[in-house]
Parts: C-alpha cells; structure tokens; sequence
C-alpha cells in the first residue's frame, strides 16, 4: 500500500499531470503539491504526486525496479 | 554499498552483545515487508534481531466484518464496487469480491473510482476506501471533488487507519514483544516523522523512519540497535529525501477538512480508540455507511486463521496451522496470505 514511484511530471494541466518513469506514462494528480511544475521529479502513490523528490534519489529507486521482474505489475497497481 | 551493509552488520553485532538479548524490530509498512524479504536482508542479519511484520499493510488490518459490509453491497442491483486491486480477493463470510466480478471493478487511484461514478450513471459507485496516512488524502481529494462537482452517485465505505495509535496499542498490550519500530516511508512523507514523537516519549522505544533499499534498511537496523545498546531511544528519519519533520501539509489540511477521527476495529488488533478516519458531517452524503444505513460489527472468523496475532508480532506465519497448506497465496484464507505485502504470503514467497 505504501509503493509509491518517483515519475517526472511531463505534461501539467492545474492539478492533473501526466508523469514518467522509464518510459512508462500515466495520469497523476499534483492536488498535494501545489507548488510542482512540468519537469518536477515527484513521488507517485495510488494516482497521487505525495512529495518532490531529488534526481539521485529517483535514479537509485528506478534501478531498483529495473531489477523487480514485476516493475510493469506495480507501476499498474496502487499498492502491491 | 556493500561496505555501508558491513559497517551496518558490525554495529548491530556490537549492539546485541551489549544488549545481551535478541532485539525485536517490528516494521510497520508492507512495501518494507516486501522489500526485506525480497532483498534477503533477514539472511544477512546478526542472530540478536529478529524482525517481526506488524499491521502495516492496509489490506490485512482491515476487519472481517467490514469485508462482509463491503459484499453486502456488492450483492445490491443499485450498487457497483471500486476497490483497489488486492482487495478484491480478501474473502469475507460468504466468497470475496472476485466472486461477484460484474459487481465490481479494479481503480488503481481514488480518482479512477470518482470517474467510474460518471462512466455509470445509474449505479451508486462505492469505493472501497482502506489504507494509511498515504492513501487518505487521495480520498479526501475526490470526496471534495465530488461534492464540488454534485456527483450523487458516488460514496466512500471509509476504513481509512491512523499508524500511530496502533503502534501505542501494540505497545501497551501485556505480551508486547516489540524492542522498537521501523517506522513507514511514505506514511512518513505524509504524517512527518514528528508523528511519532508520542511512542518514543511514552514508550521509551526506537522510532526511526527508513527508505526501501536494502541499505537504508540495514543502516536504519543499525541505528536502533546502537539507541538500544546506548540506551537512548530516539526519534530518528533517515530517509530524509522525502520525509521531513513536518510532513505534507497540503495532504494534512485536506485530511483534517475532510475526516473526523473516530474508533476503528483493526483485525487482530480489536478496537482501538481514535485510530480510524469517518467522513465530517458535511460530507455524509458521501458516506455509504449512512446512505445505506450501515453499521460496520467485529467480524468473527472461524477458520482458524491466525493473520490477527501475525499482525501483533505474537506467532511467526508457519505456527498457523494453515500455513502452506490450506492457505496459499493461489487460495488464501486470511489476508496476510491475499495481500502480496502481507507477512504469510512474504514468508511463502521468499521463506523465512
């Protein structure tokens, strides 16, 4: 339940975002973080940008997943 | 890396010796369940911890009588179910959402439930909401949303949790067997890991707030061991990234706008007071439990399932009878063993 991925936000339109993980995309919302902007790095969890998040701490995250035979599943699912 | 697992070894080798008994750290989040198990970090752990899965994952804390509250509706003509995914196989008394399919469908967010709302027009949709502090504010998100947008088919059936008030009741129970907590990551990121300030002043127990990599796990390990060895239990964040003192404050506001905090039945847990979330009065026309006028009762459980004292760190899951045997991840009895980030189905997965 607490899965949540780093995605960049590539697309922002009020608080309706779509984000970017390795080249997978999908719809977030930014209603939490008011302040974020197209090219932010933020933290997705269940449809939902919760926090920023640093460039190097994203990359380690998305390195772990790239190990994860079922990266595809999670980034799928809200919780796992 | 392997440097920073080594130096974290030798702290927590250190720490038990001078402790002189085995440490037991319980985790109270199921991504870090996961992430233990998956990593193998147990394996590279000293003898003196031992490391117990607590109520953290949403889906195994939730009570078996809101699961048949839950079917009840599902069994309703007017009603279409929106729950997210791990749900849907968590049996209640009578078969589990899986076996009413074309009652229900799969969201993987708050906001997909709130747009099934307007894709069915003619059906109440009722989402299903369980979770922690991470997931709450998705719901207040669209409660607001709903009532700004007048959509009168849609309600919540809340079941959303407090992690706070379970770590203390935990804690103040006579067979307490928990030397300190890993505190959550992303609840943290919500909550602020001030949050926890109440159990390491009351309880005088280790609260330190870990990321998800093996490393920050190791390194958060060692940091409770060495307060342990010190003796000087503290608060303490290191997954400072994204966690901060104070937490998301925007999530908090709409929580606080959105939810009262009220009594709620955990399994294995019981009743505990202030530990559960119910919408505000000015949002209960989004609640299900008052549109149907439905009381959520502590639901029984006689299958000999022993997910409740998994919860509370009392039985490890191979002391359940059911362990393997009746209950498999393909055809699970309790929750523990539906949910991938509950303890039995870790322990069937990757072992012990």
């Amino acid at each position: 339940m607490c899965l949540a991925v780093p995605a960049r936000i590539v697309e922002l339109e009020d608080d309706r975002a779509k984000v970017d993980a390795m080249g997978n995309r999908w719809q977030a919302r930014t209603t939490l973080l008011p302040d974020v902007k197209v090219g932010d790095l933020v933290l997705v969890h269940a449809g939902f940008a919760i926090s920023k998040v640093d460039e190097e701490d994203a990359k380690k995250t998305w390195e772990l997943f790239a190990h994860l035979d079922d990266f595809n599943e999670t980034t799928d699912k809200p919780f796992g | 890396m392997l440097d920073k697992i080594k130096k974290s070894q030798e702290v927590i080798k250190a720490a038990c010796e001078k402790v002189g008994r085995r440490i037991q750290v319980m985790e109270v989040c199921g991504t870090h369940t996961v992430s233990i198990f998956r990593s193998g970090v147990r394996s590279i752990l000293p003898d003196g911890v031992k490391l117990l899965s607590g109520p953290g994952c949403p889906v195994c804390v939730t009570d078996q009588g809101y699961i048949d509250v839950v079917l009840q509706l599902a069994d309703r003509d007017d009603c279409l179910i929106a729950t997210y995914g791990d749900m849907i196989r968590v049996p209640g008394q009578d078969g589990s959402l899986e076996t009413r399919q074309a009652k229900s469908r799969i969201v993987l967010s708050a906001d997909d439930a709130l747009q099934l709302a307007k894709t069915y027009p003619d059906k109440t949709v009722v989402f299903v909401a369980v979770g922690f502090e991470t997931t709450t504010p998705a719901t207040a998100v669209v409660v607001r949303d709903a009532a700004h947008q007048g959509i009168k088919n849609f309600c919540v059936l809340c079941a959303h949790k407090l992690v706070v008030p379970a770590m203390q009741t935990l804690l103040s129970a006579k067979n307490d067997k928990i030397d300190a907590f890993l505190c959550p990551g992303h609840v943290s990121v919500i909550i602020g890991y001030e949050a926890y300030a109440p159990v390491v002043n009351q309880y005088k127990r280790p609260c330190v707030v870990a990321g998800f990599e093996p490393v920050q796990i190791m390194e958060a390990l060692a940091e409770i061991c060495d307060q342990m060895a010190k003796g000087q239990p503290m608060l303490k964040s290191m997954y400072t990234a994204v966690v901060t003192a104070e937490g998301n404050l925007t999530a908090q506001a709409l929580v606080s706008d959105t939810f009262d905090v009220t009594d709620a039945y955990w399994r294995g847990l019981g009743k505990i007071e202030q530990s559960g979330l119910e919408l505000k009065p000015k949002y209960e026309a989004f609640d299900a439990f008052k549109r149907f006028g439905l009381t959520e009762v502590p639901g029984q459980c006689n299958t000999g399932c022993r997910c409740g004292e998994v919860l509370c760190g009392l039985v490890d899951p191979k002391d359940c009878g059911l362990f393997g045997q009746a209950c498999t991840p393909e055809s699970p009895i309790g929750p523990c063993m539906v949910s991938s980030e509950g303890a039995c189905a870790a322990w069937y997965k990757y072992g012990s």
